[in-house]
């Protein structure tokens, strides 16, 4: 079931077209990062650490560097350090010291598959060849894996500048903590001492990796006169361009960046690997380099999402009011500081107008890959343990999980705990929906549960540049810079013939570089569709004030005396003339006599981004001798404020969910004694198959952000939000335990299962 | 590295043993490439039998099956008469990978990649294959149980290839079953596989019987004391109870990625009544 | 030393050199241009590199080139006809059944591949299948109803 609780309200917006670029998809046309090739091309292979954790005493490529066709070889030397500091980028932070070491491993390596030197040769075969004859002296270190031992006070350090910031008094000693956030509303004792019930729990998730099918490709190519292009799979090319630039103290103007399609980021294609490398290579030989990660050095390499220990206490009152919430949760960084720790506790108790709130997260350093950002970073590990506990909480009060969760629901004027106050949301009209729709009411079967979660998601605004080209035939050109990944050049396409009034067919979008456009942050956070949209409409609308320009002077009347109206330039009322009315494609005919092309320019940091809540019903299947759970049906509810094209939507909110699930039942990082990863690769890294999973069922919710000209929220992040809760509670129902450890892999449900029979 | 592609099974015997270095069988190749790929593996030679007939045929021999060692999954699947006899050494075979490896994989590669978790291999010790090995003396036979000795392991000298298999012929009431345990429904490796093969008389009681159990050991089990508590009964569920009881006693797993002692030992029991049971159905109505 | 290999691809004959570490889905990419096949793994565990050879399904990546010497070869870049697209592919855009893209030549080729043999398959049928197609976008829901639905059109249904 596809269903809108809405109808579109224009005349594309919230239609279904063929998304543009989607012929050449079909047709295995596309350019994605390896699809590129450039004449002369080397290829470039990163050498990786075989340890967790290592002091690097010396480096050796002399070997190397004699093999025939190695054309160079870059190591920490030509990674200078950078000072260690905060610098802004986008929505988050960036520290450069901690992104040229997570580049080039510079004193130490940090985690296995931590990258120590790379070399540009004529062929594979030679570069791989040369990559052993470089030899490296490590002195072994002790290393640590878990989030709690590495919380330890005699955990072997990470790293030795890290002093745990937030803390009163601020520690003597480094430590693997990074960081101490907080965030507190109202009185928490005094809330605990209102409940009737409280409920505290423990839970402990894994990381999981974005598991893009793509992976990180790129080539680089640096001419003599030090101009650099770049091409590359990413979800940001000006932040890419960013961080190179810097890393090799380049001046941003020499470096030109592409991005290729892109074939999934999630969030993990918003960090850099291995272009600064690539640069660095092709610096040194002049010679375009290429770069492919192996399935292999994705998942051993590029970030996955923190692992994490949560604890929660909820108290509640009979009548199911919550008095009371309180978390702490211990996120994973990896080897560097950085988790989304602070988002999972802005997220936390984000679905529910409590007055008593206190959340405290710490940032905790690992011997693992850097996590990079994860579709809703950091939100689903602790809404999955506050909706595990309230889940808990209707069932011990004996009330319907989506009542109490009303009874509690945040909605317009509820504070957050993280500060603003929400404006118009959908949490409420997504429970109503979910306790409507035919999932909720439909039947169960023997050894099935079915269970439901909430989760919310923020929306970010960000720096957005879009152009828009009036072509002399009167057919669009527009141009974003927030890199395509899911159907958002359709999108962009339809907003433009929206305001224009002309058809969809006759805007043609596309994805400019970063010599062709305005800066653009990633595409991320939700942003993109939000974000871009807002730039296009103002685009737009300079189109046509400028058409209106262009009437009023070929009619010879003053600007202010010409209207737009149902698509056509018009005489503002009788006073002004009697003109024929001319269409914007008029106008593009006679533009080079008026004044020359007319352009669009919507270069913006946009604001008025709003947050979608979503609400996913689960049911799940047990096989009571094995401990296996099926997900049997799945009911996606999510506010999208208004869907621009329903179809691409949807998608997201199956992908989301599908992606949440295989979090849910089968994804994880294991680790060996030595601390190397167990599991990297598709076999045995379990993302979910397309026989794993039934139809995601959706419901599109549309409360319209009225900060929006088409009422669009951020809805790309959200759906990853609620499944493993929602998994969890389904579980709990169809195996008569409940469970505080994800993923609810089979040796695990069994083991929990013959726990209670015992 | 190079490759070669001979049209006998004397002349690729010969090439394998003259090979100073590292040669390797290329049969589907579904995992010697990935061995080479990710240097596991550094063959200086592979050696293709595909165009050897006997390693790409099934016939049928005195009663029975003779399957080519290179024979593809989804040729087997097709074979239609195969898999009226043999259906649960074609669910095992079917059972490697995904429909784009079933376009490649074969009963030999399953066996000689030495994997304790290789899904046909049960299946074919259940079936009590035999293998005719040909090698640069000459050709022999084997128990299919005795080829495999430890992970990555064989009981095969330099330059012998497994050329085929041959699966006896099958009395009426006869039939097989395969079925694995794997955390998601495709893609994976068996965290336990079992296979049995039964042969009821007119009244339905079983006269013989054989399990299979895979990924519970260094190798694949022929477990002989989960065969006998099946014969001579009805399959009822006592004796079932004793054969799961069998199975289990003769696991001696390890924890790993993919599964803990106490799991796999566990779910070879259960495993075990799951598959004699549809092994049973369908022998009632072979 | 390098293998010359001489093969059909698409229906048109075509030679390149090759080592013999080079597999099939190499030699499409980086010897024929042919980049519609992708690389998701190399280990045959996603699907995205599959094509047809001798009319059966495969992973490129777990072929190597110097074996399809005299064999024919399909890719997605042979799916479509002149100016038409091959009704899984219409149906791949009108269901949306695609976000980034990465996976779809390879889901488009193996099914294909199945409505050759089954014309009718059910959704059980088409998501085993599939099942080694990964796909990391779209939970597989408009893949699999833009299959059927293909499937239905091409039966005339």
């Amino acid at each position: 079931m596809q269903e809108r609780v809405k109808g579109p309200q224009f005349d594309i917006v919230g239609t279904r077209p063929v998304r543009p670029d989607g012929a050449d998809k079909v047709t295995g046309r596309a350019k994605y990062g390896a699809d590129h090739r450039v004449a002369g091309q080397l290829v470039g292979k990163v050498l990786r650490s075989p340890y967790a954790h290592a002091r690097i005493r010396s480096i050796d490529v002399s070997a190397a560097a004699k093999l025939p066709g190695v054309k160079a070889i870059v190591t920490r030397e030509d990674f200078k350090d950078q000072p260690s500091e905060f610098v802004p980028a986008g929505e988050m932070l960036v520290n450069y010291r901690d992104v040229v070491r997570n580049v080039m491993a510079h004193e130490k390596v940090l985690f296995e598959g931590h990258p120590v030197a790379a070399v540009a040769a004529t062929s594979e075969s030679i570069a791989r060849a040369a990559l052993k004859l470089i030899k490296v002296d490590y002195e072994v270190l002790p290393h640590v894996i878990d989030v709690v031992e590495a919380m330890k006070p005699d955990a072997p350090v990470v790293d030795e500048t890290i002093f745990t910031a937030g803390v009163t008094p601020p520690p003597t000693k480094p430590s693997n903590v990074a960081k101490r956030v907080e965030f507190v509303l109202g009185d928490i004792e005094k809330g605990f001492k209102e409940a009737d019930l409280v409920i505290e729990r423990e839970f402990n998730t894994q990381p999981v990796h974005q598991g893009y099918i793509e992976p990180h490709a790129c080539i680089a190519t640096v001419s003599e006169d030090g101009t650099a292009e770049l091409w590359t799979t990413t979800q940001g090319h000006w932040v890419a361009r960013a961080h190179c630039a810097r890393l090799l103290g380049w001046d941003i103007t020499k470096l030109r960046v592409t991005s290729s399609e892109i074939g999934g980021g999630f969030g993990g294609k918003t960090v850099v690997y291995l272009e600064p490398v690539a640069l660095a290579l092709s610096a040194k030989t002049h010679r375009p380099v290429k770069m492919v990660m192996s399935r292999e050095e994705v998942f051993k390499a590029s970030g996955p999402t923190s692992g994490a220990n949560v604890w929660v206490k909820m108290g509640v009152k009979k009548d199911g009011t919550i008095t009371a919430g309180e978390a702490v949760l211990k996120y994973q960084a990896g080897c560097f500081q950085g988790s989304p720790v602070q988002p999972g506790c802005m997220c936390a108790f984000a679905p529910y107008d409590l007055a008593n709130v206190k959340v405290v997260g710490f940032d905790v350093l690992s011997n693992r890959p850097k996590v990079a950002a994860y579709r809703a970073p950091g939100g689903p590990i602790s809404e999955y343990a506050v909706e595990s506990v309230v889940d808990e909480i209707a069932e011990k009060l004996g009330m319907c999980p989506i009542e109490l969760r009303l009874k509690n629901a945040a909605k317009e004027g509820t504070k957050a705990a993280y500060g603003p106050k929400f404006g118009p949301i959908g949490m409420v009209e997504c429970l109503e929906a979910a306790k409507s729709s035919p999932h909720w009411n439909g039947p169960l079967g023997k050894n099935q549960g079915r269970g439901i979660a909430a989760g919310f998601w923020f929306n970010i605004g960000g720096e957005t540049t879009v152009n828009l080209q009036l072509n002399e035939d009167g057919t669009v050109t527009l141009m974003a810079g927030t890199p395509d990944i899911g159907g958002l050049r359709a999108s962009l396409a339809m907003m433009a013939a929206e305001e224009l009034k002309i058809p969809y067919e006759k805007v043609r979008p596309i994805i400019g570089d970063t010599a062709t456009l305005g800066y653009n942050f990633v595409t991320g956070g939700s942003r993109s569709t939000f974000s871009s949209g807002l730039a296009t409409v103002e685009a737009a609308r300079s189109i046509i004030k400028q058409a209106c320009g262009r009437a009023a002077k070929l009619w010879e009347i003053p600007e202010d005396a010409v209207t737009w109206e149902d698509g056509e330039i018009r005489p503002a009322g009788d006073n002004a003339g009697k003109f024929k009315a001319m269409k914007l494609a008029d106008i593009a005919k006679v533009a080079g006599k008026t004044g020359g092309a007319l352009v669009g320019v919507g270069a913006i940091s946009a604001q008025g981004a709003a947050p979608s809540f979503g609400v996913h019903i689960a049911d799940t299947e047990v096989d009571p001798d094995t401990g296996k759970l099926t997900v049997t049906r799945y009911t996606v509810i999510q506010d999208a404020g208004i869907a621009i094209h329903p179809s691409y939507v949807e998608g997201q909110f199956q992908g989301g969910a599908a992606q949440g699930i295989g979090w849910a039942l089968n994804e994880e990082y294991i680790y060996d004694d030595k601390g190397r990863l167990q599991n990297a690769g598709f076999l045995d890294y379990r993302i979910p198959v397309a026989s794993d999973l039934p139809m995601i069922e959706t419901i599109i919710v549309e409360v319209p952000n009225p900060r929006h000209p088409y009422g669009v929220r951020g809805i790309g992040e959200t759906a990853i939000v609620p499944p493993m809760a929602a998994v969890n509670a389904s579980a709990r129902r169809a195996t008569g335990v409940r469970m505080f450890e994800l993923p609810l892999s089979p040796p695990k449900v069994l083991k929990a299962m013959k726990g209670k029979s015992a | 590295m190079r490759y070669e592609s001979p049209d006998t099974l004397e002349a690729a015997a010969k090439m394998l043993a003259a090979e100073s270095g590292d040669a390797r069988v290329l049969a589907g190749g579904t995992d010697l490439l990935v061995q080479i790929r990710s240097e596991i593996l550094s063959p200086s030679l592979v050696v293709d039998i595909k165009k050897i007939t006997e390693t790409r045929t099934i016939s049928e021999e005195k009663g029975g099956f003779r399957i080519g060692a290179a024979v593809a999954g989804a040729e087997l699947k097709e074979h239609a008469r195969l898999k009226k006899v043999w259906p649960g050494l074609v669910e095992a075979a079917n059972l490697i990978g995904s429909t784009q490896v079933q376009g490649r994989c074969s009963l030999g590669g399953n066996l000689c990649n030495g994997s304790p978790a290789a899904d046909s291999v049960p299946a074919l010790i259940a079936a009590g294959a035999v293998v005719s090995i040909v090698g640069p003396n000459g050709r022999r036979e084997m128990k299919v149980e005795d080829v495999m000795l430890a992970p990555r392991k064989l009981a095969l000298t330099k330059g012998e290839i497994i050329a085929s298999f041959f699966l006896p012929a099958r009395p009426a009431h006869a039939s097989d079953a395969y079925l694995r345990f794997i955390p998601r429904t495709e893609m994976d490796i068996a965290v336990v596989g079992c296979a049995v093969s039964l042969v009821l008389d007119a009244s339905g009681t079983c006269t013989a019987a054989r399990v299979g159990l895979g990924a519970v050991a260094a190798r694949p089990l022929l477990v002989e004391d989960a065969g006998k508590a099946l014969v001579g009964t009805k399959v009822d569920e006592a004796a079932l109870e004793k054969a799961a009881a069998a199975a289990r006693a003769a696991c001696k797993p390890i924890d790993d990625k993919r599964g803990t002692i106490e799991f796999r030992t566990d779910v070879a029991g259960v495993l075990t009544k799951r598959t004699a049971l549809i092994a049973l159905e369908r022998a009632r109505k072979a | 030393m390098k293998h010359h290999v001489t093969t059909m691809v698409n229906g048109d004959e075509v030679e390149f050199l090759c080592s013999t570490e080079q597999t099939l889905l190499d030699c499409l990419r980086d010897e024929l241009d042919l980049t519609g096949a992708k690389e998701g793994c190399g280990s045959g565990d996603c699907g995205a590199c599959s094509v047809l050879v001798d009319g059966r399904l495969v992973c490129s990546c777990l072929v190597l080139g110097v074996e399809v010497s005299g064999k024919k070869i399909e890719t997605i870049e042979g799916m479509a006809k002149g100016d038409e697209l091959h009704p899984l592919q219409r149906k791949f855009l009108e269901h949306a059944a695609l976000q980034c893209g990465i996976c779809t030549p390879g889901v488009l080729v193996a099914a294909k591949s199945l409505l050759e043999k089954n014309p009718d398959p059910t959704e059980t049928e088409v998501r085993y299948w599939l099942a080694g197609n990964l796909c990391r976008c779209t939970g597989y829901d408009k893949i699999i109803r833009a299959v059927m639905d293909a499937a239905a059109e091409m039966r005339g249904a």
